[in-house]
């Protein structure tokens, strides 16, 4: 019975916070006018916290630099889709209509970005993914923009650099329940295949589950195919795990991957397994050509005491092309806007000059990254055809 | 049934289908996406009620049910057009990439889909009990995940499925939850219902009395299903796409606490439920947002918070509040009319009552 | 038989497992059974948790995984953050996850008691839910490394067989606990009382057995063994995240269902069959690796349906 009270007490009092919260944003409302919303839409918690972590962090740099635009000032309004659709769904909405911003920044993972593609286009408020790089998320949706490159000119990107690495036989490993890796694995299948000239060149095609731990079995069978690299997109933490155990079985190939990787955690949970994993990505500091990047970087580095990785640049690029587009379009008409991100062409941006094509996908290009020393570092540069 | 408490019972509806009208003409999309998410939680909540509070065979498989319900509706309506760009990785599979049939068709047709998985399953694992039938209907819910995810040429695997046409329409959802309720309302009052709640309160006893225990528990079962299919193609319209992660076996765990909240064994309590937990998800939003008070930010408030108070609740509710709101009990008319007569009486009376 | 493959291309099942035959080479076939073997007695160490709790109180402790969960966070929290040797750690978390277990036990089934048995199975769901979201908020979702210890992670190769020297040391602690549980549950005076608990709850208490303290002192035991797997669990898979628990508990929980639910040797050997058969199914059917979660899944419903009691189950009929 004592605890019964206390569970009443707890609720009435967690039930009362709620209700103070709720009267202080209201009151935050009434100063609307003069300010500029636009929405995060990002994971800040559950699978893919870590990524939407990292872009938030780009986000706010950006909006720290450019926190005025028209003569208004710019409010972020961040939504966390808690990695799950049906909240991403919700929390989409929710910014549209009741924070009435003008344009979305977001969101790591595609088919979160997915799930907000037919609210944004039907109420016509523009998004900027950041990096959700399904071809999908644009396609047949005139409101949903990107400002990273997508998965077929990903997986194209890598089977290149296998095939100027000498590499004519390659293992691929894929995250079977993971669009991104389904994705990044079909096109490098074609691209490599088209490169060598040789329907052999696969020679082992394994799947895993998110969430799986053991991949000794997928790897035993590839080492008995002896695949001059492997290439195995997925989440950092099965790739880290993954790479691992590959290299306790002997496996000493190199393992090739995509933007996914380049996180903290992938070489934290990967440890000395994972040095000469090679990976591509949107940006390095080393080939920070703009202006932007150098102002990125240092601001970066002084908030966060960190290398900043490609999310937190995509993140800082995603706010920009929104900004641009608002200032371009000199309104806050949503559609006037969406026009004006449109039309980007050659923005200065962190990740280099961004420009839009017909689909709303970012064209730029692609960096080759390595860990070496615990360190992701430069490897190679690949530039869009 | 009294012809007074049918004509309010009608009545009560035309009132509910009016507001649902002023929800989609004059609310936000917002708060109309919450409603429709209201009541499509309520048909499927109702769907798993039918089994584990009606029948009390604790199955865990409506995120399975769920999932061939939403596939359905997703492969089939999605325009022929679009189907080049949505499959961009595997081409569809040619028996079914120039077939399209229209919503409600699709719908009814996922419901039937699942329900046929239901009867392959239900042969072997309606047999078990209580945890071992928990388990195992986890366990098939599961594997229908894994194999859409493997199944690429047909449902796009983890790729999912994009430019399901959308229906925000809370008239149109209102209707279908109406009919899912009043079937299963008038299933339960005939003497399916009265062998279906026999069962609950003894199998050994129900078999005795002559109800054949096996057909059904495997009706509710496949109904159930049925239900849960159409939940679940709902579900896929109302958010324009599905992936197979959609439906990993923690999205039932929503539901069961829609109908502990609710009552195990209780139509209305369902419904009830399915208001209170999908409302109460979005109110708990705040506990996700930092909060200030006088200046200090409280650190007890980020991500995260808000599913941690979830769990509570469903704890708390079932360790001191087992009944749900409504337990087995209904919402009737005369007991509305009681208890607005008397409201004091009312509830002493049936606090005496326990 | 036609099963679907790689992009859509078809392929015959049974001519992929003659290939596969084929280029079984016996280091292969050697390595798959290694993998097996340290996979299923990691299983087998889990199950053996599910299966003590059920054989005392007839209910899935569905938060069994999820205390495996919390368990590698302990064991990450002693080595990494506060920097005791692993051997002192391992003793601590063994020690914080037999009370965690305890605790689990006290708030969410102990009130529980004399309710309907699906009361007791959702308050499970609710405490593995909870401690899932609970790790989610306290740790965020971000993966944390399972600190490393060398003398564990070296690895040895015999005849080009790779062996990670834990892959040694699982099976052994795995034979070694079921040994001393054995012993406990046969031949102490605690493991009396929880047999004639787990027979008839109300005749033992009848009988003056502090039906409490059985119950405490199984979950005392129970989570000890999960913290000792997970310690293993974690130096052989090192990313900890909150939801790390859920697929092993599953799949343990199906192991001792296999093995014939409250039989402790049961529990081993399911935990062996599940494991072997998972790493075999991808070693002989390549192109089904997609499908190896569902293998549990299946292999419990084919148990079920043919010998609902598991493999080394007793024989119950159903009380009036």
């Amino acid at each position: 019975m004592k605890l019964k009270k206390v569970f009443s007490v707890l609720l009435a009092s967690a039930v009362m916070l709620g209700a103070l919260t709720g009267c202080g944003s209201e009151k935050e409302e009434a100063k609307d006018a003069d300010v500029i919303k636009i929405g995060v839409f990002l994971p800040l918690t559950g699978d893919n916290a870590a990524g939407g972590e990292l872009e938030l962090r780009g986000i706010k740099l950006a909006h720290e630099r450019y926190n005025e635009v028209l003569g208004k000032k710019v409010e972020l309004v961040v939504g966390d889709n808690k990695s799950d659709k049906a909240e991403a769904a919700s929390v989409a909405a929710r910014l549209i209509e009741r924070d009435k911003v003008t344009a979305i920044v977001g969101s790591y993972g595609s088919s979160l970005s997915m799930a907000a593609g037919s609210i944004v286009k039907e109420s016509k408020v523009p998004a900027i993914g950041t990096s959700c790089t399904n071809p999908q998320v644009t396609a047949n949706n005139d409101y949903y923009f990107r400002a990273c490159f997508i998965d077929p000119f990903q997986g194209t990107v890598m089977a290149n650099y296998a095939y100027n690495q000498g590499y004519r036989k390659v293992a691929i490993v894929q995250e079977v329940s993971n669009d991104y890796s389904v994705g990044l694995s079909k096109f490098f299948r074609e691209a490599f295949t088209k490169l060598t000239n040789d329907n052999e060149c696969i020679v082992d095609v394994a799947n895993y589950q998110t969430g799986d731990k053991d991949f000794t079995a997928v790897l035993t069978n590839l080492k008995a195919q002896n695949p001059d690299a492997v290439f195995a997109p997925g989440n950092f933490t099965e790739s880290a795990l993954l790479i691992k155990q590959a290299r306790q079985l002997g496996i000493d190939v190199t393992f090739m991957g995509g933007d996914t990787w380049e996180t903290q955690e992938f070489i934290d949970v990967g440890g000395k397994e994972v040095e000469g994993a090679v990976l591509s990505t949107a940006f390095d500091r080393d080939k920070a050509s703009t202006e932007e990047a150098q102002i990125f970087l240092k601001a970066y580095v002084d908030e966060y005491k960190a290398e900043p990785s490609a999310l937190s640049a995509l993140g800082y690029d995603a706010y920009l092309i929104a900004i641009n587009g608002i200032k371009n379009a000199n309104s806050t008409d949503p559609q006037k806007v969406r026009d004006a991100i449109a039309a980007t062409k050659d923005m200065e941006a962190v990740t280099g000059k961004t420009t839009l094509d017909e689909n709303g996908d970012a064209i730029k290009a692609a960096v080759i990254k390595t860990v070496k020393d615990g360190k992701f570092t430069y490897l190679d540069f690949v530039d869009v055809k | 049934m009294s012809k007074r408490n049918m004509l309010l019972t009608v009545v009560g509806l035309v009132v509910l289908f009016a507001a649902s009208c002023y929800v989609q003409l004059e609310m936000d999309s917002y708060t109309r996406r919450i409603v429709n998410l209201c009541l499509i939680y309520a048909i499927i909540g109702l769907s798993m009620n039918l089994t584990n509070g009606f029948v009390g065979q604790f199955s865990l498989g409506q995120a399975g049910f769920m999932a061939i319900g939403a596939y359905v509706v997703g492969v089939f309506t999605v325009p022929v057009e679009f189907r080049d760009t949505v499959f961009y990785a595997v081409p569809m599979n040619p028996l079914i990439a120039d077939i399209e049939l229209p919503l409600w068709a699709a719908l009814i047709l996922g419901g039937i889909m699942a329900m046929l998985f239901a009867f392959i399953v239900g042969t072997p694992v309606l047999r078990l009990h209580g945890d071992y039938l928990a388990i195992a209907t986890l366990g098939f819910s599961e594997i229908i995940r894994i194999v859409i995810t493997n199944a690429q040429s047909f449902t796009n695997g983890a790729l999912g499925i994009k430019d399901i046409p959308t229906i925000n329409d809370v008239r149109f959802i209102f209707v279908a939850t109406a009919i899912v309720f009043i079937i299963v309302t008038c299933l339960l009052n005939s003497s399916y219902g009265r062998a279906f709640k026999a069962i609950r309160e003894d199998e050994i006893a129900a078999e005795a009395m002559g109800i054949n225990l096996f057909k059904h528990k495997n009706m509710a079962f496949m109904l159930s299903a049925f239900f849960a299919g159409i939940g679940g193609g709902l579900y896929a319209t109302l958010l324009g796409t599905v992936d197979p992660k959609n439906f990993l076996f923690t999205l039932t765990y929503n539901f069961l606490l829609i109908i502990v909240l609710g009552g195990m064994g209780s139509i209305t309590g369902s419904m009830l439920g399915s208001i209170i937990v999908t409302g109460g998800l979005e109110f708990l939003r705040i506990f996700d947002e930092p909060l200030m008070i006088m200046g200090m930010d409280i650190p007890l408030f980020r991500p995260g918070f808000r599913m941690v108070i979830f769990s509570i609740l469903l704890m708390a509710c079932v360790l001191f509040w087992r009944k749900g709101i409504m337990g087995t009990e209904e919402f009737t008319w005369d007991k509305f009319f009681a208890f607005c007569k008397n409201p004091f009486k009312y509830i002493w009376q049936k606090g005496a009552s326990k | 038989m036609v099963i679907k493959g790689y992009g859509g291309g078809e392929m015959e099942l049974f001519g992929e497992f003659f290939q596969a035959m084929q280029d079984m080479t016996l280091v292969s076939f050697a390595q798959h059974m290694v993998n097996g073997i340290s996979l299923g007695s990691l299983y087998a160490l889990i199950a053996i948790g599910y299966t003590m709790v059920y054989g005392i109180l007839l209910m899935i402790n569905f938060a069994h995984g999820d205390i495996v969960m919390m368990a590698c966070y302990f064991a990450f929290f002693g080595i990494t953050v506060f920097h005791i040797p692993w051997y002192f750690t391992f003793v601590g978390v063994i020690v914080a996850t037999a009370l965690l277990g305890v605790l689990i036990e006290r708030t969410a089934y102990r009130p529980l008691r004399e309710a309907p048995k699906n009361s007791v199975l959702i308050s499970a769901i609710g405490a593995s839910f909870l401690l899932e979201n609970l790790a989610n908020y306290l740790f965020s979702g971000r993966p944390l490394r399972f600190p490393e210890i060398p003398v564990l992670t070296q690895n040895i190769a015999v005849g080009g067989v790779q062996i990670q020297s834990i892959c040694l040391v699982i099976p052994v602690i795995t034979l070694l606990s079921l040994v001393v549980l054995l012993h406990i549950v046969n031949h102490t005076k605690t493991g009396m009382a929880m047999r004639a608990v787990s027979k008839d709850y109300e005749i033992a208490r009848v009988m003056g057995i502090n039906i409490d303290r059985v119950i405490s002192t199984t979950f005392i035991i129970g989570s000890a063994l999960a913290a000792i797997g997970a310690f293993m669990w974690g130096v052989r898979y090192p990313g900890i995240t909150p939801m790390l628990g859920v697929m092993p508990g599953l799949k343990c929980f199906i192991a001792a269902v296999i093995g014939g639910i409250g039989n402790i040797k049961g529990a081993v050997i399911g935990g062996f069959i599940l494991g072997l058969g998972e790493v075999m199914i991808v070693a002989f059917f390549p192109d089904l690796s997609g499908y190896r979660d569902a293998f549990a899944f299946i292999v419990l419903i084919v148990i079920l349906f043919y010998k609902p009691t598991g493999l080394l189950g007793e024989k119950t009929t159903e009380k009036v």
